[in-house]
């Protein structure tokens, strides 16, 4: 039986690749060479294309709820608004900042390359582990998204762990650049591994990841590659952002939102 | 001092069995980045099973003033042809 929950995990997985996605997209046409350039722009793509799977799946869910139980879900006008039957797209283009489920990580800024590849390496590692984990959920649709999405995971974690390694084991600048890097989005990575409703009910039923063991093998991968890379690891018991999950997001949401929601919403229902 | 990354040289192999071909070039610091990149440049359309990368400078060609010494005097061997051979008609793929 569908129920608020198992909705509210679907959204947490395709929020964090959609934004993550959008926020990679952005250095098209910008990347530091044309080869590293289409690597992160074919990353871009990979995010958005598991998005796009979670939430047609999103959206079925949501559709099967009861009336009133969809009441509760979302608050966005918009949303709230739109009569037809909920799509990939409605999740997508029509709910605000506070009904997004990413975590705060993912929609941070680019910022340089470093910082770029900072949350990356930090998304891949937890990502690689999450759909190993979810290979076995008893949601058989998550289970397929998780066993095609690893594949890619896998790229992308390869990627930008060699670009850690890389920076880190470079030259002094590229050294320093990569460490402020790794010091300053490391507060962001805490969220992570933080239990909502959504993946505590989920977990009970076997449907989803445990985030406390990915937590664990989490921060033993993420040691081994900043070790190789010459760099210091952030303390694991440092003080961490919160709030993402729980639909309380950083200023960036916002922006990223008016950008890539704007079409949509002046032009209801535009397709190209 | 010269800071473009080293151009290589990328070989694709279609499908298994077939042999590797130059499909174009690229530039990476090392081996390891030239074999991603040359995945992700020319590989993202299921063109490719392997790749090999070459630095290169480590590829020597031949001159092209060369060109009339080197293949011109081929021109009137058509002796070096098997064509004059006749083949059994049971034959028929040569």
């Amino acid at each position: 039986m569908t129920s608020i929950h198992q909705l509210n995990y679907v959204l947490q997985l395709a929020d964090n690749a959609l934004i993550l996605g959008h926020r990679i997209s952005e250095w098209t046409g910008h990347g530091p060479i044309l080869e590293q350039d289409i690597a992160i722009t074919n990353t871009a793509l990979d995010h958005l294309g598991q998005a796009r799977s979670l939430y047609q799946y999103a959206a079925e869910l949501y559709n099967q709820l009861p009336a009133e139980i969809q009441e509760e879900v979302f608050s966005s006008p918009a949303f709230l608004n739109h009569k037809q039957p909920v799509t990939e797209d409605t999740l997508a283009y029509l709910r605000d900042a506070w009904d997004f489920r990413n975590v705060l990580l993912v929609e941070q800024d680019n910022g340089d390359w470093a910082y770029t590849i900072a949350r990356s390496f930090f998304y891949d590692n937890y990502s690689v582990l999450l759909y190993t984990a979810l290979r076995d959920s008893k949601d058989a649709t998550i289970a397929a998204v998780a066993e095609k999405s690893l594949k890619e995971a896998l790229y992308h974690r390869r990627w930008s762990s060699e670009w850690v390694i890389r920076l880190g084991d470079g030259t002094g600048e590229s050294k320093d650049r990569m460490q402020e890097a790794i010091q300053a989005r490391w507060e962001y990575t805490g969220e992570l591994f933080e239990i909502s409703d959504a993946d505590k009910v989920m977990l009970e039923a076997g449907t989803g990841a445990d985030l406390a063991g990915i937590r664990s093998q989490w921060l033993t991968q993420v040691a081994e590659v900043l070790g190789e890379a010459t760099l210091e690891m952030p303390s694991a018991d440092a003080w961490m952002q919160t709030g993402g999950k729980a639909g309380k997001h950083s200023e960036h949401l916002g922006y990223i939102l008016a950008e890539m929601q704007y079409m949509q919403r002046a032009y209801p229902g535009m397709e190209w | 001092m010269n800071n473009e990354w080293p151009l290589w040289e990328i070989f694709i192999r279609s499908k298994t069995g077939l042999d590797h071909k130059h499909v174009g070039s690229l530039h990476a610091v090392d081996a390891a980045m030239a074999i991603e990149n040359a995945r992700d440049v020319y590989t993202r359309r299921m063109e490719g099973v392997s790749i090999w990368a070459v630095e290169s400078k480590y590829i020597h060609a031949s001159n092209p003033d060369d060109a009339g010494e080197l293949y011109d005097p081929a021109n009137d061997k058509v002796y070096r042809h098997p064509t004059f051979y006749e083949l059994p008609i049971e034959l028929k793929h040569m």
